[in-house]
């Protein structure tokens, strides 16, 4: 058994070597199948990167009246931290408030003349509350419409709709992307197993003489089951190790359009998982389309 | 024993073999003559189960090898050795890995096949092409690999498709000379043939066929068509 097992994987590693033209060429294939695979998989995780950064910015924004005194505005502040849909809540100071407005028109000479016109506040404070879900949002913002605030507050704003419409976007075409990743998904192992099913009937008449000289089933597929296993390890190999200059390459530009996501971090820290997920992948096509391809010429 | 009852063998309603009656017994020696397209090798793939007759059944001693099971013709297979007409070498392995693998797919051990392959080999004059694949040996060499394969493993029976048809005179006569001698020591022979020379010299049973039929079956038979 032993033995026999110790010559179907030496058998499968020789034909691997000496059909060394077929074997690239079904490797080749097979690692751009899997680079597909991989792409989308990097594309999804890109866009859930930006509906996660997207969500982070969901807010509700409460103004106060200027003669609201700071511990009234405090006290609401830590009210509103401690409940559990809330994610973090930012006090803006009148002062603060003006100093960022001084900052943001720093260039403009007359705006901050006539700014030192004025006396006292200006600006009212805001309490600035980020919620940790979408469905979150409506008890915030019952919450800050509780009467024990109404009275301090000058006005609350929600940048609620237009997350909530790019959530919607982005979900949309995550829906759309993941249809599509299936399909190339799909379009790629049919490739690959197109690919063994041509590298086998190469070797058809081969098949045909073990069987006729007496190899059962078993003996005489193993060898290809082997073969088919070998490709999957080298093809997602290659692959790998072709798309970590493609990332390194890319990763900037991305962070450009996706802030927040660095995918080269994502590439490297995740390799080894990345790796094995083509690695399963590869091997399972590499072993069921030998399995299958060669079954038609068993019947021998 | 080999049986052949009442069979038959149609390729697309054109008989290649009509109702065969045969009987070969353990250690016999048997030729097979008869014009080409007469059914000679389609009565050897009949008998490995290569193809299956239309009609009629064959028996290989107590098994029936028209009804044999998938698992279990892989051992049938085992118990005979086969030249090809068309010889049927691995195009990926060397001489000696062709030979070796029939040993191989018994499941002999290492040492065995490490030890009986070269000795085979050295019998029909190949041990200085061991190494070379069937690509880069010449027909008749070929054909002297092919048989080593089928005798390597000692099978009960030897089929010889036109084993001497690519081979001189002196290789001719050593092939048979091996053959003589593996019958001697008790091996079933079924030889098929061309060659006048080989069948009158001999002096075994020999079969005639013509179109799908036997014409003529006479121990001690001579070569006429
Ligand atoms: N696979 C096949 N399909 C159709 N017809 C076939 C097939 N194999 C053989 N035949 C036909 O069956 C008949 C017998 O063929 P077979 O190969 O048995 O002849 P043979 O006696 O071995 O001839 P030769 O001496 O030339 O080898 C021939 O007429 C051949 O054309
Ligand atoms: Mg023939």
């Amino acid at each position: 058994m032993v033995n026999a097992l110790g010559r179907v994987f030496k058998t499968g590693m020789r034909h691997f070597w000496r059909n060394g033209w077929l074997s690239t060429a079904t490797i080749s294939v097979m690692a751009l199948a899997l680079a597909m695979i991989l792409g989308v998989l990097l594309v999804s995780v890109l866009m859930g990167a930006l509906l996660d950064n997207l969500k982070s910015k969901l807010d509700v924004s409460v103004y106060f009246r200027l003669d609201t005194p700071e511990e009234e505005i405090l006290k609401m502040k830590n009210d509103v931290l401690a409940r559990p849909e809330v994610k973090r809540v930012e006090y803006v100071s009148s002062d603060d408030a003006l100093a960022r407005f001084k900052d943001r028109y720093k260039e403009d000479q007359t705006i901050l003349a006539s700014l030192d016109e004025l006396d006292g506040k200006i600006f009212e404070a805001s309490l600035n509350i980020g919620a940790r879900n979408p469905e979150d949002f409506q008890p915030i913002v019952d919450f800050i419409k509780d009467p024990r605030f109404v009275p301090l507050e000058s006005k609350v704003q929600e940048n609620r709709d237009v997350i909530d419409r790019l959530s919607a976007v982005i979900t949309g075409i995550r829906v759309v992307g993941f249809g599509v990743s299936i399909m190339l998904s799909a379009v790629a192992v049919l490739i690959c197993f197109n690919t063994i099913r041509m590298a086998i009937y190469t070797l058809r008449d081969e098949v045909n003489i073990m069987k006729l000289v007496g190899g059962t089933n078993w003996f005489v597929r193993g060898p290809f089951l082997v073969e088919g296993f070998a490709y999957g390890i080298v093809s997602s190999l290659v692959t790998m190790v072709l798309f970590y200059p493609l990332v390194f390459a890319l990763s900037p530009s991305l962070a450009r359009f996706f802030p927040g996501v660095n995918l080269l971090d994502y590439f490297v820290s995740n390799f080894v998982l990345l790796w094995l997920i083509l690695l399963v992948a590869g091997t399972v096509i590499g072993v069921f389309g030998s399995m299958f391809a060669i079954r038609k010429y068993l019947r021998v | 024993m080999i049986l052949f009852s009442n069979v038959s063998k149609y390729y697309n309603s054109h008989p290649a073999l009509e109702g065969i009656n045969l009987k070969i017994s353990q250690g016999e020696f048997v030729s097979i003559v008869g014009q080409s397209g007469a059914g000679k090798s389609t009565l050897l793939k009949l008998l490995i189960a290569e193809e299956a007759p239309t009609q009629g059944r064959i028996y290989l001693d107590d098994k029936e090898i028209t009804s044999i099971s998938r698992t279990e013709l892989p051992y049938l297979r085992r118990r005979i050795g086969t030249v090809f007409q068309d010889f049927k070498l691995l195009a990926n392995r060397t001489a000696f890995e062709n030979v070796a693998f029939a040993m191989e797919v018994a499941g002999s051990p290492r040492k065995e096949i490490a030890q009986d392959v070269p000795q085979i080999l050295q019998l029909v004059g190949l041990e200085q092409k061991a190494g070379q694949f069937p690509r880069e040996l010449s027909g008749g060499e070929q054909q002297r690999v092919a048989i080593a394969r089928a005798l390597v493993h000692q099978p009960d029976i030897i089929i010889a498709d036109e084993p001497t048809g690519n081979l001189d005179p002196l290789n001719t006569w050593d092939v048979i000379r091996l053959l003589m001698k593996i019958h001697e020591l008790g091996t079933t022979i079924i030889l098929a043939t061309h060659d006048r020379e080989i069948i009158n010299t001999i002096n075994k049973r020999v079969i005639s066929f013509d179109k799908g039929r036997v014409v003529r079956d006479e121990e001690g038979g001579r070569y006429i068509l």
